[in-house]
């Protein structure tokens, strides 16, 4: 939609134009998150892509991801030997209420600023123990971990004058065996629930829950958990929330639902795994 | 400098469709009003936060939705739009199939979504001209929602498939026609395409070309010099009184031309909404109410430069309201001390049951008696239902645009009801109906909804105080927050019937929430109680019904008007009394249904104006109850928490709305041999324009290509009622059969007297008149005619007052799945006695559509309240419309009937598909799972919930 208070576009060319940023001035990436919403208060926006940044770079410690990469890009983003954990990007993108033409602006950090609790970067960033680079507005520069970045149904770590600079995988991340569930109150409907599980060369297990809580919920375990174990710790979560979009015992009993399924679905390929 | 001057950032260049555009575009403008303001109206507004499609362009080859695309990025950018991929007599082949498959009903979605398919196709890693990523097409269409079709026409446009109309399961490969020896009474209903035309073949749109290249002009599809837009403030406050509005600071924005507040507003109370008879619906409404009663009504208008200005001046209104206190639940609406939410009105100047209750209307009446019918049973049901509010969500917002053409006023509107709608605008401001002029361009969806004065009444008053053309146009936000929505309703039934299996006593409660204003609501309670009820031959019936005010956005028409909510009820109850009795659920139907002969009862005989003009719920019983017992083959979900169950459901609807609809046609032969059909009913995805040009077609011996057609059109057609109540066949329709007739009369006539000989007869065909070996082609007949100042026009009219039934059912069978509370569906089976169907692949789309936007209703649909009279859900991304992938092909079978009341034997087939679709799935799921759920939708939070809650 038109954003009819907005009188100024200001193309970021370095770091410093990030000045701008305040309270009525906002990043702009894709925009498919900001022109989806009135912000009667907004007055001008700092548009990222000017800056350039490359969408995706494989290092030695693994991948970083620009803020301004699109879901089109990342959901193409070319397999490397020992990726285990690649089919999770694609899937996380499916999770993404909007169409693959969405995809086609919808940026990474986005889509993590915007922090809505069925935000699926969110699930990628926590489930993968990314690391989020923050450009603080007084220019120093700070490391998040993905898991404390959002802090509630559309909070998040950074300030009206920050901006979101890149998430790092870890190689370890990258590398680990993974599972993935959804589930809305329709097929392809905006998610209820949307669940990652990981578990790392060393067996370490880590399970994400997000959609269904207010915020994301990381468990982790030195390895798998029993059964029981799991679904203790998930049903003490205590965020589960209610929208248009699932009833909080719903999401609740969904999370144990789905929460099983890949911890059995890691048992048995990391079983396998193991034998061969 | 404007706000809006201020707003502009430099000048961009790109391409559109290979021309080269320079323009300016705002800072923070979408890419979507960027191209509209270059006339590029294919690209179509439809909820404005990237959720449905409508405005898909490619940008330099990639699909991107305009409407969340910032202008700006446009710079050195190819744009292309649906029109650029092809236009009529040369469209792209994913545009033909559109037009081959009748993959679009009103259209609007349609630009968009072939756009969309045309970028699929190219990106398809399959070979040129093969099935492009079907596999994956829920994906891939999720993004573009269309609300007519149901998908199932899209889905062949795209892949160039054709599912007959039985579903691709039970087509014999190599033959696509019906199997004859299992399938008797279906009609093959073949594809859409160029058939030539007569009534009963699957003529394609009209307007179809156009509207698949987007170059259909819809309301707002126009450019108007000199056009101001209108902004309203909504009231913050669910019941307050305005206390004091200073425009000061709002009226000296630069650009703004006109403030309108409650000082501006005609005295004369009125009803947003309309019928035939204005006494239907009570007189409650102010253009502007110094009262407000829900969340959203109008305090005050701002006329201004452009809708960014609007809105800056609204936000500069400075108002101090005077709290109320409010009402909520409709339960609580009659309680004594209760707010009173119309407490200031006349129960007889507003005809009202009893403001002093919030009563809006109530009937209470029993035939027979229904304590001595249940003390006679051997088995007694009873239980309580629960239905929510929907919106309509056609497409196409409600929009008007207004203007003085000299002092006369003219309203380009998104209405079912332009006549209507020019009768109460004259009323409410003192005009004669010669100096109002009300018409549509093609409406992008109605469904009820647009049989409503939503944005006329604000329209006509900016126009006049400013003598300015002006624009209005809802928001979806608008739509979803302040338009109104299906009438909530709390449902009670009892029934009982002897162990054999007969219906002793029919007991119905219905408390109809109206919201803040009673447009519709007298006509919904007492529609909504009638065929539902009337269809069980019942020696004892009883009902008690309320429609009563609450602080709630006010609730309207919606398809089904009311039975879609009390069948629900009584058809889910009729399911759980044929478990009790042990009694098959299709056997319970014959048993207790009417049949010709029988009277027709609610709480007394109904009048001689309803007939069985036709007869064929006995074949839909069978028709269903053997498709489903054939099954289709579909595998059913492996796993432990699968449960499988199927149920079904009847209904019944008069064709006709009751106590009157009127249309008067005319059919002329012009000059050049065509023929003109001027009807005043409206096309807005119903399919009338279609069936009118087939009837005319028929009438006069020709081919469709033959007619042109003017409609909807105060000062070009004659009057009409509207386009509501399944009117535009049987009524619309007859009259231009009759008038179409009688011209054939006439110009054989013409034709005699052209040749001087009387004694000889002239028969009509395809391009002239035939007589004794001689032919008189249609031009020379035209020109004779013209040259000797005879006018070869013909004008019927068609009152309505008699009225057929039509009857449908419907059967599912689904699977649970008891851990999720998901509801997949194997099977769905809809079969219509629709009587003579007029365009079998036309009408298989109303089914169709009926039954994706029921299965919204049943599954995913809810306008949600907080409680407090604010709606939560208020962008489409929390109001789930069904997606491609939520809907499954349903059979479709046609009863063999022939009406005689309707044209060529022809019955509505419009609203009544809607009808028995939720009550089959209730019973289905029932089935499953051995709970039966009674509220809507049936989310799978809350069939969960049945299970574990």
């Amino acid at each position: 939609m038109d954003l009819s208070t907005v009188t100024r576009i200001i193309p970021a060319r370095t770091r410093s134009d990030l000045i701008a940023l305040g309270p009525t001035v906002v990043p702009l990436a894709g925009g498919s998150e900001l022109f989806a919403d009135p912000r009667a208060h907004l007055r001008a926006l700092v548009d990222l892509q000017t800056l350039g940044w490359p969408a995706l770079t494989i290092t030695e410690d693994g991948l970083e991801i620009a803020a301004t990469c699109t879901l089109a890009e990342l959901s193409r983003l070319p397999m490397q030997a020992g990726w285990a954990a690649h089919p999770l990007f694609y899937q996380c993108c499916t999770a993404l209420f909007g169409s693959f033409k969405v995809w086609n602006v919808a940026t990474v950090g986005g889509n993590l600023a915007t922090s809505l609790p069925a935000g699926p970067m969110i699930t990628l960033a926590v489930a993968l123990d990314a690391e989020l680079l923050v450009w603080r507005g007084d220019g120093s520069d700070e490391v998040v971990p993905a898991r404390q970045f959002v802090t509630g149904n559309m909070t998040n770590a950074l300030a009206a004058n920050d901006v979101l600079r890149s998430i790092r995988v870890p190689l370890t991340s990258l590398q680990a065996t993974t599972a993935y569930r959804k589930i809305a109150l329709s097929p392809l409907g905006r998610s209820g629930a949307v669940l990652a599980g990981r578990v790392d060369a060393d067996g370490v297990f880590v399970l994400t829950v997000t959609a269904a809580t207010l915020r994301p919920v990381q468990l982790r375990y030195s390895e798998l958990p029993a059964a029981d174990v799991l679904a203790g710790d998930i049903a003490a979560i205590d965020c589960w929330f209610t929208d248009a979009h699932g009833a909080a015992d719903w999401r609740r009993a969904m999370g144990l639902l789905l929460g099983e399924e890949i911890r059995a679905e890691l048992a048995a390929s990391t079983d396998v795994a193991s034998q061969s | 400098m404007t706000l809006e001057q201020a707003a502009m950032v430099a000048t961009v260049t790109f391409e559109v469709n290979g021309t080269r555009v320079e323009a300016t575009p705002a800072a923070g403008q979408c890419l979507r009003t960027l191209l509209r303001e270059q006339e590029h109206f294919e690209v179509k507004k439809g909820c404005d936060t990237g959720d449905c499609g409508a405005c898909t362009v490619q940008v330099d080859g990639t699909p991107v939705h305009s409407c969340i695309y910032p202008a700006y990025r446009a710079a050195g950018k190819q744009i292309t739009t649906a029109a650029g991929l092809g236009q009529p007599g040369n469209l792209a082949p994913v545009q033909q199939r559109f037009v081959d498959s009748a993959g679009f009903q009103c259209g609007f979605c349609t630009p968009g979504m072939v756009v969309t398919a045309a970028a699929i196709e190219a990106d398809a890693d399959t070979e040129p001209g093969a099935v492009p990523r079907l596999h994956d097409l829920p994906r891939l269409l999720k993004g573009n929602l269309c609300r007519c079709t149901g998908y199932r026409s899209i889905t062949d446009a795209i892949t160039g498939q054709h599912t007959p109309p039985e579903g691709s399961c039970h087509v014999v490969p190599g033959r696509e026609q019906s199997d004859a020896s299992m399938l008797g009474r279906v009609r093959a209903t073949g594809r859409a395409g160029q058939a030539v035309g007569p009534v009963g073949t699957s003529s394609g749109a009209i307007a179809g070309e156009r509207v698949v290249s987007g170059l259909e002009p819809y309301t707002l599809d126009v450019a108007i010099p000199g056009l101001l837009h209108l902004a309203v403030l909504g009231s913050p406050h669910a019941h307050a009184r305005i206390r004091s509005l200073d425009s000061t600071r709002a009226a000296a924005l630069p650009g703004v031309h006109r403030v309108l507040t409650h000082a501006d507003s005609p005295a004369t109370l009125f009803s947003t909404a309309r019928h035939e008879s204005r006494f239907d619906d009570p007189d409650d409404t102010l253009v502007f109410d110094a009262t407000l009663r829900f969340r959203g009504q109008r305090v005050a208008a701002v006329v201004a430069d452009s809708v960014a200005i609007a809105e800056a001046a609204c936000r500069l209104l400075e108002v101090e309201y005077e709290l109320l206190d409010a009402v909520f639940d409709p339960q609580l609406a009659g309680a004594p001390g209760a707010p009173l939410v119309h407490g200031d009105k006349d129960p007889v100047v507003s005809r009202l049951a009893d403001p002093r209750r919030n009563l809006v209307a109530e009937l209470h009446g029993e035939y027979g008696n229904v304590e001595a019918g249940l003390a006679e049973a051997t088995t007694i049901v009873s239980g309580s239902w629960q239905t929510q509010r929907i919106s309509h969500t056609h497409l196409e917002t409600h929009a008007t645009i207004g203007w003085l053409d000299q002092s006369r006023l003219n309203l380009r509107t998104s209405s079912q009801v332009p006549f209507l709608v020019q009768k109460e605008i004259c009323r409410l401001f003192d005009l004669e109906p010669a100096d109002v002029r009300v018409f549509t361009a093609r409406v992008g969806g109605g469904f009820g909804g647009k049989q409503e004065l939503l944005t006329e009444d604000l329209v006509t008053l900016a126009v006049l105080k400013t003598g300015r053309p002006v624009q209005y146009e809802f928001t979806r936000t608008d739509e979803l927050t302040i338009a109104p929505v299906r009438h909530p309703m709390t449902l009670d039934v009892t029934l009982g019937a002897t162990a054999d299996g007969r219906l002793t006593a029919l007991k119905l409660g219905v408390l109809a929430d109206t919201g803040a204003y009673g447009n519709h609501a007298p006509g919904v309670m007492f529609h909504g109680t009638s065929e539902s009820v009337a269809l069980y031959h019942v020696p004892n019936k009883q009902v008690n019904a309320q429609s009563v005010y609450t602080n709630n956005p006010p609730s309207g028409a919606f398809r089904g008007y009311g039975l879609g909510q009390i069948i629900f009820a009584i058809e889910c109850a009729l399911d759980e009394l044929a478990r009790k009795l042990h009694v098959d659920p299709f056997e319970l139907r014959r048993l207790n249904s009417v049949r010709p002969g029988d009277p027709l009862v609610v709480t007394h005989e109904e009048g001689p104006d309803l007939i069985f003009g036709s007869y064929g719920l006995d074949q839909c019983l069978d028709l269903a109850e053997a498709a489903l017992k054939r099954g289709n083959g579909a595998v059913v979900p492996a796993g432990p928490p699968w449960r499988v169950g199927t149920g079904m459901a009847s209904s019944m609807i008069a064709t006709t709305p009751p106590r009157g609809h009127r249309s008067q046609a005319s059919v002329q032969l012009l000059a050049g041999g065509r023929y003109l059909v001027r009807v005043g009913t409206t096309e807005f995805g119903n399919g009338t324009t279609t069936v009118h040009a087939q009837i005319a077609a028929t009438a006069l011996h020709t081919t469709v290509d033959r007619i042109d057609l003017v409609h909807s059109d105060t000062d070009a057609a004659g009057y009409d009622s509207g386009a509501f109540g399944s009117a535009g066949v049987v009524v619309a329709g007859k009259a231009v059969l009759a008038a179409a007739t009688a011209l054939a009369e006439t110009l054989s006539s013409a034709a005699a007297s052209r040749s001087g000989s009387a004694d000889v007869t002239w028969q009509l065909e395809r391009d002239g008149l035939r007589a004794a070996g001689t032919v008189v082609s249609l031009d020379e007949l035209a020109s004779w005619a013209t040259a000797n100042d005879i006018d070869l026009t013909a004008t019927r009219r068609e009152d309505g007052a008699l009225r057929s039934l039509a009857f449908n059912v419907h059967a599912f069978r689904v699977a649970v799945n008891t851990d999720t509370g998901e509801v997949r569906i194997l099977q769905s089976i809809q079969t219509a006695d629709a009587g003579f169907v007029m365009n079998p692949e036309q009408c298989r789309g109303q089914i169709e559509g009926g039954v994706a936007q029921a299965l919204g209703t049943a599954l995913f649909e809810e306008v949600l309240l907080d409680g407090a009279g604010a709606v939560t859900t208020r962008v489409l991304r929390n109001y789930h419309v069904p997606q491609l992938v939520d809907l499954p092909v349903t059979e479709v079978y046609f009863a063999q009937s022939h009406d005689v009341l309707g044209p060529y034997g022809a019955k509505s087939m419009s609203e009544s598909t809607y009808n028995p679709v939720a009550p089959a799935l209730a019973n289905a799921v029932r089935d499953a799972i051995g709970i039966r759920p009674t509220e809507l939708p049936m989310s799978r939070d809350r069939i969960w919930r049945l299970l574990h809650g």
